[in-house]
C-alpha cells in the first residue's frame, strides 16, 4: 500500500486523495443527475415565460455547481470526522458550547445597542431620575427599582423561615417514609405556571389581603408607617406574599440539601453531648450549612426579582414611587410586560429595554454571587477524564 | 432547677419540631389551594364537549359561537413549544456535553458557569432580547410564533445545558475509564456509554425544562402577541399561546371570558403537574437502581 502520509501511526486507514475521490465520484455522480433532472424542469417550466434560454443554463449551471460544492464539502468534512474523530467531536461540542458564552454576550449587547437611544436622551442620570411619565417623554428607573426591591425583601422576608424551616422538618423531624413526599410537593410548587399564580392572587389573596390582612395590619402595626393608605389588595405587600410563595421552593430545595450534607459526625458529636434535638440544629447543623442556605436565598431573589406574570397582575401597574407598603407598584418585570407593546413612541421603548438592562446586570450579579457561595459546598460528582 | 431548665430545653425542641411542621403546612397549602380553585371554577368548562377544540370567546365577534374554548392556544402552544425544544435540545445536550466531559479544559467550566448564570435570567428579559432583535429592528418580521419559539428555546438552552451536564457527571467515572481502558475512542465513549447511562436523567431533565417553558406567558407578550384564530402561519402571524389567554382573559371584565381562562388554568395545570409527577417517580427509581447496584 503506497500511503503518502507515512508518519501517521493509522497507516490501515486510506490516503487523503483516494478518499476524496471516492467520496466524490459517489456523490457527485447522484448530484449531477439531480442538478440535471431539476435543469430539465426548470427549462420546461420558464422556456415560454420571460426569461431567456442562455438566462435558464446559467442557472442551471449554478445549480450544479452548488450541488457538487455541498457534496465536496459534506465528503471533505467526513474525511476529517472519519480521520481524526476526537478532534471533530471536540471541536463540534466545543463550538455549541462556547456558543452559549456568545449566547450571554448576545443578551447583553441587544440590549445595550437598543437602550442607546434613551441612553443618549438621559445620560447616567436616568439611573436617579424619579419620574416616569410617557405624556411628557421623561423616563427614569428609580419608581421601579423600589417596586422591584420591595417587593423581593418582603419576599425574602416571609419565604425565609418558612422555607427554612420545611426544609428542617425535612431533613431532621419527618418520619422518614413522609420526607420525600413532603420533598416532591414543595418542588411541585416550583413547577406552576408564574401566570396561575397571579390568576390565583387575584381572585383568591387579593380580596382576602384588602378585606382581612391589610386592615389587621393597619390596626396593630399602622403605627409603623408603612402601612398607611386604603387598603385595595393589588399593592406591593399582595405582590410580595405572592412572590415569597413562588421563592420557597428554591430556597427550601437548596437549604435541604446542603443540610442533608451536613456529616452524621457532626450531628452525633452535638448529641453524645446531650443537646436536644434544636440544639443539635442550632450548633451542629445550621453553621455547617450555612454559607448554602445563604446560596440558596439569593437564588430565590434573583428569581423574585425578575418574576413577571405573577407580579404584573397584582401590583396595580403604577408608574410612581410607592409610599407605602400598601400602595400601587411597578416593577422593572411588570413593567416591561405591561408597557413595552403600548409605548408611546421609541424613546420610551428605548427607556424600557434601558430598565431591562438594569434587570438583566443586577440579576447576573446575583446569580454570579449566589453560583460561587453554592458551587463551594456542591459535591464532585464523575465527569472529564483526559 | 435543675429538672427546670432540662423541661425548658426539651420543650424548647419540641416547639421547634412543631413549628417546623407548620411551616411545611403553610408552605403547602397554596398549592392545595391553586389547584383546589382551578378545579373548582375551571372544571365545568373544561369538561364541557368542544371544549378543548373551540375558539375562544373573542374569536367569535361576527357569529356568536355555541361553544368557546381554548383550541388555539393548544395547538399554538404546542407549535412554539415543539420547535423551540427542537431548537434547544440538541444545542443544549452538546454544550452539556461539553461542559461535562471537557471540564478540565478551561472552556468547559466557563461554558458550565455561563449556563448556570443564563438560568437565572429572568424570562422577560429572553423576551426583550428576542423582541430587541427581531420584533424592533429586523423590518421584515413581525409578532410571529418563529420569534416566540426562539424566546422560549432562549429560556430552555441554559437548562438543558444544566440538567445534561449534571446527569453527565452522575455516571461513575469508573465506566469511562473501563471503556478507554478497553482502547475506544473518546467520542464514540461518550457517546454510546455516558451518553446512554446518562439518557434517562437528561430525558426527564429536559422534559421538566419542556414543561416550565410551556407555561411561561412573559416571553411571549411581545413576540408572539396572541391570537384567537388557529395558527396557519409560523412567520407573519401573531400566534395564540396558553399562558397568554389566561393572561388576557384573568383581567377581563366579562365573566364567561374568566371562565374560559380558569378552564384553560385546570388544564394547563393539570398536564404540568402529572408530567412532573411523573417525571420525578422515574427519576427516583432510576436513582434507586443506581445506588442499588453500586
Amino acid at each position: 500500500m503506497e500511503s503518502p502520509t507515512p508518519s501517521s501511526s493509522s497507516s490501515n486507514r486510506p490516503p487523503l486523495a483516494r478518499v476524496l475521490t471516492k467520496t466524490l465520484l459517489r456523490g457527485a455522480l447522484p448530484a449531477f443527475a439531480a442538478a440535471i433532472v431539476g435543469g430539465v424542469t426548470y427549462v420546461q417550466g420558464y422556456t415560454l415565460g420571460p426569461f431567456g434560454l442562455s438566462h435558464l443554463v446559467a442557472l442551471w449551471l449554478t445549480v450544479a455547481v452548488a450541488v457538487a460544492a455541498t457534496f465536496g464539502v459534506v465528503a471533505g468534512l467526513a474525511y476529517v470526522a472519519r480521520r481524526w474523530p476526537d478532534p471533530t467531536f471536540f471541536g463540534v461540542v466545543a463550538a455549541v458550547g462556547l456558543s452559549i458564552i456568545a449566547l450571554a454576550v448576545a443578551i447583553v449587547g441587544i440590549l445595550v445597542y437598543n437602550s442607546q437611544a434613551s441612553f443618549r436622551a438621559f445620560g447616567w442620570s436616568f439611573l436617579f431620575g424619579q419620574i416616569w411619565d410617557p405624556n411628557r417623554q421623561i423616563f427614569g428607573v428609580v419608581p421601579f427599582v423600589y417596586g422591584t426591591l420591595i417587593t423581593s425583601a418582603l419576599a425574602l422576608l416571609i419565604a425565609l423561615p418558612l422555607a427554612l424551616g420545611s426544609a428542617i422538618f425535612i431533613t431532621t423531624q419527618a418520619p422518614r417514609w413522609l420526607r420525600r413526599p413532603i420533598g416532591s410537593a414543595i418542588e411541585l410548587l416550583a413547577a406552576v405556571p408564574s401566570v396561575i399564580y397571579g390568576f390565583w392572587g387575584l381572585y383568591i389573596v387579593h380580596p382576602y389581603m384588602q378585606l382581612t390582612v391589610e386592615p389587621a395590619l393597619q390596626k396593630y402595626l399602622g403605627w409603623t408607617g408603612l402601612f398607611s393608605g386604603t387598603p385595595i389588595g393589588l399593592d406591593l405587600l399582595t405582590a410580595g406574599v405572592i412572590l415569597a410563595i413562588m421563592i420557597v421552593p428554591t430556597i427550601a430545595a437548596v437549604s435541604r440539601d446542603t443540610l442533608a450534607a451536613v456529616p452524621a459526625a457532626q450531628k452525633e458529636a452535638a448529641l453524645s453531648l446531650g443537646a436536644t434535638d434544636w440544639e443539635t440544629i442550632h450548633v451542629a447543623m445550621l453553621p455547617y450549612a450555612r454559607s448554602g442556605i445563604i446560596g440558596g436565598v439569593i437564588l430565590g431573589l434573583g428569581r423574585a426579582l425578575g418574576e413577571t406574570m405573577a407580579v404584573t397582575m397584582v401590583v396595580g401597574n403604577v408608574d410612581q414611587i410607592p409610599t407605602s407598603l400598601l400602595s400601587h407598584g411597578q416593577t422593572i418585570a411588570s413593567l416591561i410586560a405591561t408597557e413595552l407593546l403600548n409605548n408611546n413612541g421609541p424613546l420610551q421603548i428605548s427607556a424600557i429595554l434601558e430598565c431591562g438592562l438594569v434587570l438583566l446586570l443586577v440579576s447576573l450579579l446575583v446569580n454570579v454571587v449566589a453560583r460561587l457561595l453554592v458551587w463551594r459546598v456542591a459535591k464532585v460528582g464523575g465527569g472529564a477524564i483526559e | 432547677m435543675k429538672f427546670d431548665r432540662h423541661a425548658r430545653r426539651k420543650l424548647l425542641s419540641h416547639s421547634v419540631a412543631v413549628l417546623t411542621g407548620l411551616a411545611v403546612v403553610a408552605v403547602l397549602y397554596p398549592l392545595v389551594s391553586i389547584v383546589y380553585e382551578a378545579a373548582v371554577r375551571g372544571g365545568g368548562v373544561l369538561f364541557q364537549n368542544g371544549f378543548l377544540t373551540s375558539v375562544p370567546p373573542n374569536g367569535c365577534t361576527v357569529v356568536s359561537c355555541s361553544t368557546v374554548g381554548i383550541g388555539p392556544a393548544i395547538v399554538g402552544s404546542f407549535i412554539m413549544v415543539g420547535l423551540a425544544s427542537l431548537l434547544a435540545v440538541p444545542v443544549g445536550v452538546m454544550a452539556g456535553i461539553f461542559a461535562s466531559e471537557y471540564r478540565t479544559r478551561g472552556f468547559g467550566r466557563a461554558v458550565s458557569f455561563t449556563a448556570d448564570v443564563l438560568s437565572g435570567v429572568p424570562s422577560i428579559i429572553m423576551g426583550a432580547f428576542i423582541y430587541g432583535y427581531f420584533v424592533l429592528y429586523d423590518p421584515s418580521s413581525t409578532y410571529s410564533g418563529f420569534t416566540g419559539s426562539l424566546a422560549l428555546a432562549a429560556i430552555m438552552i441554559p437548562i438543558v445545558v444544566r440538567t445534561t451536564e449534571e446527569a453527565l457527571r452522575t455516571v461513575p467515572n469508573a465506566m469511562r475509564e473501563a471503556a478507554i481502558a478497553l482502547g475506544i475512542s473518546k467520542w464514540k465513549m461518550t457517546l454510546r456509554i455516558v451518553l446512554v447511562a446518562a439518557l434517562p436523567g437528561v430525558a426527564t431533565g429536559v422534559l421538566l425544562a419542556v414543561m416550565r417553558t410551556a407555561g411561561d406567558a412573559a416571553p411571549l407578550i411581545f413576540t408572539a402577541l396572541g391570537s384567537n384564530l388557529y395558527p396557519h402561519d409560523l412567520f407573519h402571524q401573531p400566534m395564540p399561546a396558553l399562558p397568554l389567554l389566561i393572561f388576557n382573559f384573568a383581567l377581563s371584565n366579562e365573566s364567561n371570558w374568566r371562565e374560559v381562562a380558569w378552564g384553560a388554568t385546570l388544564f394547563l395545570l393539570l398536564v404540568i403537574l402529572i408530567t412532573n409527577i411523573i417525571s420525578r417517580m422515574v427519576i427516583h427509581r432510576l436513582s434507586e437502581k443506581m445506588t442499588g447496584n453500586a
